[in-house]
C-alpha cells in the first residue's frame, strides 16, 4: 500500500476513536462540562495533560529547531519541562483544593474583585487565541503534506471532530479523547526515533544511543568542517544571559498558562493534583527526551545524504522531490559544479531545510515502511487536535462561566449555563477555523507573547495568592498591569516598532522572566501600603493550605495501610 | 498541639519541603545546564559533553524525580498530621 493509502487509513481510524469517545462523554451538567466531574483518576488526568500540553509545534518544530540550534535548543527542553516543577509543587495542589472550575475564578474570588477577575479573563483569552490559530494552521499543513487535501478543506475537517466531541463531552470528553491523543503521538513519535537510532548507532533507545554513540562526536566534526560551530557548543547563537532569561520565562509561563492549569481541576482530589502533575510530566519527558536524540540524528542523516553529493543523484530521492515542492527544502547548484554542499552562509549555501521538516521527513530519510510516515501523520493530528481543544475549552468557560454567569447572570439555571458552554466552544472553534484558514502573519510572532504574558500575569498573582496572605486586591490589579504592561511594550517594541533589545540584550522571548519579578515586586510593595484583605479572604487561603481529608483521600485511591 | 498551630506546623513543614526541592530545581536547570556548562563540558557523560547532558537530558529526568519525591513525601505529611486528630 501507498503512504497515501495507509495515512487515510490511519487517520479515519484515529477520527473515529475520537468521535466515539466523545459520545461515550456526553454531559448534561457544568460540572462535567468544565471539570469533567472531578473523577479523572491521577494518571488518566497527567496522559491528558500531556497531550493537552504538547502542540504540533511540540511535535512538529521542537526537534527541527534543536537540530538547527544545537545546544542552545535547550531554552525549549528545558524551559517546556521545568516549568511542571513550579506548577506541582507552588500551584496545582492549591488550585484544585480551591476547586472552582476556571483561573479567573481563583483570581476573582481570591481578590474579591470582579475588576481582577475581568483581567484574568482577557488575558487568559488572549493568551488561548494566540495558541489555538497555529494547532489549526498545524492540521491543514498536515493534511496538505499527506494527502494532498487543500489546507483549508483540512482546517474545516479538524473544526468538525473537535466541535463534536468538545461540544457533547466539554471537558469530559476533550479529557478522555486526549488520553487516546497521546497514547497515538508518543508511539508515532517514538517508532521513526527508535529506528534511526537503531540504524544509525545500532542502539534502539533514543537517549541511550544519542549519550553513548559517537554521532554527536562525527556531528561536531562535520560542523566545524563545513564552517558552523560545533553542535555542543554553548551560547553559539545566544548569550548566557538570554539563555538564562529565555529559559525561566518559558518555564513561568507554562505553569501559568490557563489551560495547563485547568487540567488539575479535574482531579477528584489534591493528592491526585500532586500525581498527576508527576505522571504529566513523566509523559513528556519521554517525547523531550527523544527529542534533542532525533535533532542530533536526523541533522547528521540530512547533511550525510545532501551534502557533497551530485544533484542530479539527489534528486532520484522520492523524499527529496515531495519536500521541494513544498518548498520546504530548496537545492541549488549555486555555483554550477554539480555537486551541492551546505554552508553556513545564505548567499553561498546550496541547501535550504527547513526545521519543521526534520520531524515530518525523518522516516522518509531514514527509508522506513509507508506506514510508519502515515503514522507520523496521525501522529502530528492528535498533537495539534488535543491543543486546540484544550483551549477552546480554557475560551468558552472564560466566557460561559467567568463573564456570563459570574459577572453578568448569576443566576443562570444549570442547564443555560451548559447551552451557554457548548455555543462558545462553538464560536471559539469558528474564531480558530478562521484563522487557520487566514493565518495571520503574526502568529509565530506572538507565540513568545503568550508565554510572557502568562509568566507576567497569572503566575506571580496566583503564587502570591496562595502563599502570602497580605497579598491584597489593591497589589494584585497592580502588579499584574504592570508585569503585562512592561512585557507588552518590551514585546511589541521589539517584535513590531524596530525597538532595539535595550535591557542587557534580553530578547522578547525572555523578557517575561522580567515582568514577572517587577509584578511580584509590585504586588508585595503595593500590598503592604494598603489595607489587608478581609478575613473571610484569609480563611479561604488558610483552607487552601490544607489539603482537607487526607485519610479519605488516601482510602479512595487503594492505600491499604495509612500508618 | 492546638488546631491552629498544628496548621502551622504543616505548613512550615510544606514549605521547607517546597524549597528544598527547588533547590535542587534550580542547581540542575540553572546551574548546571546553564551558568555552570562551560566548565562541565570538560568531562564528559559516555560520549557527550557533561554541561549538554544536562541541559538536554540530565534536567529532564530530575525534574520528574523531584514531583513524585514532593508527591510521596506530602503524603506522609498528610498522614502524620491526619493521624494525630484521632
Amino acid at each position: 500500500m501507498t503512504v497515501e493509502v495507509w495515512t487515510i487509513l490511519f487517520v479515519s481510524i484515529t477520527f473515529m476513536i475520537y468521535l466515539y469517545i466523545g459520545w461515550r462523554s456526553r454531559v448534561k451538567d457544568t460540572k462535567g462540562f468544565f471539570v469533567a466531574d472531578q473523577g479523572v483518576p491521577a494518571i488518566a488526568n497527567g496522559a491528558a495533560t500531556a497531550a493537552d500540553w504538547m502542540s504540533a509545534a511540540s511535535f512538529i518544530s521542537m526537534a527541527g529547531l534543536i537540530s538547527f540550534l544545537g545546544y542552545d535548543g535547550s531554552i525549549y527542553l528545558m524551559g517546556w519541562t521545568g516549568g511542571y516543577v513550579l506548577l506541582a509543587l507552588l500551584l496545582a495542589p492549591y488550585l484544585r483544593k480551591f476547586g472552582k472550575y476556571t483561573v479567573p475564578d481563583f483570581v476573582g474570588d481570591r481578590y474579591y474583585s470582579n475588576w481582577a477577575r475581568l483581567v484574568a479573563v482577557v488575558a487568559a483569552i488572549f493568551v488561548s487565541l494566540t495558541y489555538v490559530a497555529g494547532q489549526m494552521r498545524g492540521v491543514g499543513i498536515v493534511f496538505s503534506r499527506f494527502l494532498q487535501v487543500d489546507v483549508n478543506t483540512g482546517v474545516i475537517i479538524g473544526m468538525v471532530i473537535v466541535a463534536f466531541f468538545a461540544i457533547l463531552g466539554g471537558m469530559k470528553g476533550i479529557t478522555w479523547t486526549q488520553v487516546a491523543q497521546y497514547s497515538i503521538l508518543i508511539v508515532a513519535y517514538l517508532i521513526p526515533a527508535i529506528a534511526i537510532a537503531w540504524q544509525l548507532t545500532g542502539n534502539p533507545i533514543p537517549q541511550v544511543a544519542f549519550t553513548f554513540s559517537d554521532i554527536v562526536d562525527k556531528l561536531n566534526a562535520v560542523q566545524v568542517d563545513l564552517g558552523f560551530q560545533e553542535y555542543t557548543q554553548p551560547f553559539a547563537n545566544k548569550s548566557m544571559l538570554d539563555i538564562l532569561m529565555i529559559t525561566v520565562a518559558l518555564m513561568v509561563g507554562t505553569a501559568g498558562l490557563p489551560h495547563v492549569i485547568v487540567r488539575f481541576y479535574t482531579v477528584p482530589n489534591v493528592r491526585a493534583a500532586r500525581y498527576s502533575a508527576g505522571w504529566a510530566l513523566l509523559f513528556i519527558a519521554i517525547l523531550y527526551t527523544t527529542a534533542p536524540a532525533v535533532a542530533s540524528f536526523a541533522r547528521y542523516n540530512l547533511i550525510d545524504t545532501l551534502h557533497d553529493q551530485k544533484i542530479e543523484e539527489v534528486r532520484q530521492l522520492d523524499w527529496v522531490t515531495k519536500w521541494e515542492n513544498t518548498g520546504l527544502l530548496t537545492l541549488e547548484d549555486k555555483n554550477s559544479d554539480g555537486v551541492i554542499s551546505l554552508t553556513p552562509e545564505e548567499e553561498t549555501s546550496e541547501i535550504t531545510i527547513d526545521r519543521d521538516i526534520i520531524v515530518l521527513s525523518t522516516p522518509e530519510v531514514a527509508k522506513l515502511a509507508p506506514w510508519v510516515i502515515a503514522l507520523v501523520a496521525a501522529g502530528g493530528l492528535a498533537a495539534a487536535l488535543s491543543t486546540a481543544s484544550g483551549l477552546l475549552l480554557v475560551i468558552s468557560s472564560s466566557i460561559a462561566h467567568d463573564v456570563y454567569f459570574r459577572m453578568i447572570n448569576p443566576n443562570a439555571s444549570e442547564s443555560k449555563r451548559v447551552f451557554v458552554g457548548r455555543l462558545m466552544v462553538g464560536f471559539a472553534i469558528a474564531i480558530a477555523g478562521y484563522f487557520g484558514i487566514n493565518p495571520p502573519g503574526f502568529v509565530a510572532q506572538v507565540v513568545a507573547f503568550a508565554f510572557g504574558l502568562a509568566a507576567a500575569s497569572f503566575f506571580p498573582i496566583i503564587l502570591l495568592g496562595i502563599f502570602d496572605k497580605r497579598t491584597n486586591r489593591e497589589g494584585a490589579i497592580a502588579g499584574m498591569v504592570v508585569g503585562l504592561l512592561f512585557t507588552t511594550i518590551y514585546i511589541v517594541g521589539i517584535k513590531f516598532g524596530g525597538m532595539e533589545p535595550w535591557l542587557w540584550g534580553i530578547s522578547a522571548e525572555g523578557i517575561g522572566t522580567i515582568g514577572m519579578l517587577l509584578n511580584l515586586l509590585v504586588t508585595l510593595v503595593v500590598s503592604r501600603l494598603t489595607p489587608p484583605p478581609p478575613a473571610e479572604i484569609q480563611a479561604l487561603v488558610e483552607n487552601l493550605r490544607t489539603p482537607g481529608d487526607a485519610t479519605v483521600a488516601l482510602a479512595e485511591l487503594g492505600e491499604e495501610q495509612l500508618d | 498541639m492546638s488546631e491552629s498551630s498544628r496548621r502551622q506546623t504543616y505548613w512550615r513543614a510544606n514549605i521547607a519541603l517546597i524549597r528544598n526541592l527547588l533547590l535542587v530545581w534550580a542547581l540542575v536547570s540553572i546551574g548546571f545546564s546553564i551558568l555552570l556548562v562551560e566548565p562541565l563540558n570538560q568531562i564528559h557523560l559516555g560520549r557527550l559533553p557533561l554541561g549538554f547532558w544536562m541541559a538536554q537530558q540530565g534536567s529532564i529526568f530530575v525534574f520528574v524525580g523531584l514531583i513524585f519525591i514532593y508527591a510521596t513525601q506530602m503524603d506522609k505529611l498528610d498522614r502524620k498530621f491526619s493521624n494525630k486528630d484521632k
